[in-house]
């Protein structure tokens, strides 16, 4: 603890290089930190799928509907103990730029499937009763400025022409990754004005039982195997999943680029450590003549690298989690939930201990090591 | 009574390929409570003798005994506590830290005791006091002039009053007030306050300061 003061004055000695030795780091972790985020946010989506619900597609792909006369057949499968249905419109709003989520889902069916959507019961039954109202999530409302009786029109591009919806409802999700940025209007609504045409892009099925999830799909999918629209059948999770691999190998592109950021930074900080070291040659020798033994040598250059990547770590993952964790940021509602999690908290403070490790070794070894005879005679 | 012993010092150097011997069977005494001034021509050997006695370095043979103990044998990390212990070492050109005032500078062997910062204090503030500078504690050695930081740097060395004091030309770089200043602190020190003190020097002027004086010439002492 006597020894911090001499930490500290040393790293004041270069104003300028230690701050921006410190600002490197924090930029480092602060990306580390981002880039991870990305992929524990997209997990997360994953994770919060429930493992009682099903998701029926199109063999061939997801953007292939299906005949709604699956519904009742599905209904009949052991084990599910409830179906829903959902279509994606795929509109765009105001400069014709501007995209979110919008489904036509069946109000009646799918809401009781999915418990995640908060919705006030007087809200719900005004969405429920008007034929072209729309529920749409709190952070979607938030973005747009939106209140509950606007008139929102949608121009839409897979169902040509615009659509204007009231919005009567806004959802708020009961569990944090929840997508809270959706439009959700009425399937009866699209049906009928496509004149028939639109029917399901993909179904929800409850199971009664999560452990019969391999029964149930395999049962569907042998079902409509011969039909002119096939099935595939999967977990919840699987079809995020499915969501997430439409990326590209996301995760490893992150993972990449976040390591290659701390490896450049850590090139940085070990060149203004070995600089630092070298440029104090003659002072090590002296303090080593005062008495100071190898090993506090070796502890107050090991310090320094410390306070240099700690501070730069507090600062780039602080920094992250303050401008992530209010949820305001969502790629443009593509990762709802975006926030740094703990996880990716401790991750970064060990590799930030890692970074200090790694580039105060080698001056720290140098000064222990170093011979008072020899370094004093550069000196003297 | 001898305060150092030398005995039979032995000390080569590898210079590339070849060895260069610079004490051959070196035997000398320093008296407890002396000041004695090193002279001699450059590369005779002087300052190579301040840094075995110091325990910078290590004779190839022979010992050097100093208050009993036998300073050759120890481990480094035994050497580094015995110097922190036993030696106020000062350098021709001060080697102040210039990040730290001189209050930090003087205070730094305090650092390797067990004393409170209170206690840390008020040694600092007795041994700037000695050398006259209690008024510059906060200055930074950029602020103060050449034989301030001199002084400066023999408070540290005083600080945790040590049995030994050596210094290695400490005027070298002085003009002549100075110089005189830091002698007369030296006599002073050695006089009032019994301390042992071993100065290199290639100043006749300044040797004369000391009690005795000794020529050293190829690594041979000659009185």
């Amino acid at each position: 603890m006597k020894l911090f003061p001499l930490v500290f004055a040393n790293l004041r000695r270069h104003k300028l290089r230690t701050v921006l030795t410190i600002l490197g780091v924090a930029l480092a972790t602060f990306l580390f930190a981002s880039l991870r985020s990305v992929v524990t946010t997209l997990n997360q989506g994953a994770e919060v799928a429930s493992a009682s619900r099903m998701v029926v597609t199109h063999k061939t792909a997801i953007v292939f509907p299906l005949p709604m006369s699956y519904k009742e057949r599905l209904a009949t499968v052991k084990g599910v103990e409830a179906v829903t249905w959902a279509n994606w419109f795929g509109g765009t709003y105001g400069d014709g730029k501007t995209f979110f989520a919008q489904y036509a889902v069946d109000p009646d069916t799918w809401f009781a499937m999915y418990p995640e959507v908060g919705v006030p019961p007087d809200q719900f039954e005004a969405f429920k009763n008007e034929r072209t109202a729309a529920l749409v999530g709190k952070g979607l409302m938030e973005v747009f400025g939106w209140h509950v009786g606007q008139d929102v029109t949608i121009r839409g591009s897979i169902y040509p022409g615009d659509w204007t919806f009231t919005i009567r409802g806004v959802y708020t999700p009961t569990v944090r990754a929840f997508d809270d940025r959706s439009f959700m209007f009425h399937y009866d609504y699209l049906y009928e004005h496509t004149d028939h045409r639109a029917i399901p892009g993909w179904f929800v099925l409850r199971l009664s039982d999560p452990s019969l999830a391999p029964q149930v799909a395999q049962t569907v999918d042998d079902m409509f195997q011969n039909s002119s629209d096939p099935t595939k059948t999967g977990t919840e999770k699987a079809f995020n999943q499915g969501f997430i691999t439409m990326w590209g190998n996301v995760r490893f592109l992150m993972n990449s680029i976040g390591m290659a950021v701390v490896f450049a930074i850590l090139m940085v900080t070990a060149n203004a450590m070995m600089m630092t070291a070298r440029e104090r040659t003659g002072e090590v020798a002296v303090l080593k003549t005062i008495g100071f033994t190898d090993r506090t040598l070796f502890g107050l250059v090991m310090g320094e690298a410390s306070v240099i990547t700690l501070t730069g770590a507090v600062l780039g993952l602080g920094g992250a989690k303050l401008l992530y964790g209010g949820g305001g940021v969502t790629m443009n509602g593509m990762l709802p939930g975006f926030d740094v999690t703990a996880g990716t908290l401790v991750l970064g403070f060990v590799i930030a201990a890692v970074l200090a490790l790694a580039s105060g070794i080698v001056p720290a070894l140098r000064a222990a090591r170093l011979s008072i005879v020899q370094a004093l005679r550069h000196v003297e | 009574m001898a305060l150092v012993e030398i005995r039979n010092v032995h000390k080569s150097f590898q210079r590339d390929t070849q060895t260069v011997e610079v004490f051959e069977g070196l035997t000398l005494d320093f008296a407890a409570n002396s000041f004695t001034a090193l002279m001699g021509p450059s590369g005779s050997g002087k300052s190579t003798l301040l840094n075995l006695i110091a325990g910078l370095d290590r004779p190839t043979s022979g010992t050097i005994t100093v208050a009993g103990a036998a300073v050759s044998g120890l481990s480094p990390s035994g050497l580094a506590a015995w110097r922190a212990r036993h030696v106020g070492f000062v350098f021709q050109s001060y080697n102040l830290l210039p990040v730290l005032t001189a209050a930090q500078n003087v205070e730094l062997p305090l650092l390797l005791t067990r004393l409170s910062k209170k206690e840390r204090d008020e040694r600092v503030r007795i041994a700037l006091g000695i050398v006259g500078l209690e008024d510059r504690m906060q200055h930074y050695p950029r602020q103060l002039s050449g034989g301030q930081e001199q002084r400066v740097a023999i408070a540290r060395a005083i600080v945790s009053d040590p049995t030994l004091i050596l210094l290695d030309e400490p005027t070298g770089q002085l003009d002549k007030k100075s110089a005189e200043e830091v002698l007369t602190l030296l006599q002073r020190l050695n006089a009032e306050m019994k301390k042992t003190i071993i100065m290199v020097t290639h100043d006749a002027h300044a040797a004369e300061r000391a009690q005795q004086v000794l020529h050293i010439d190829k690594g041979v002492l000659a009185r």
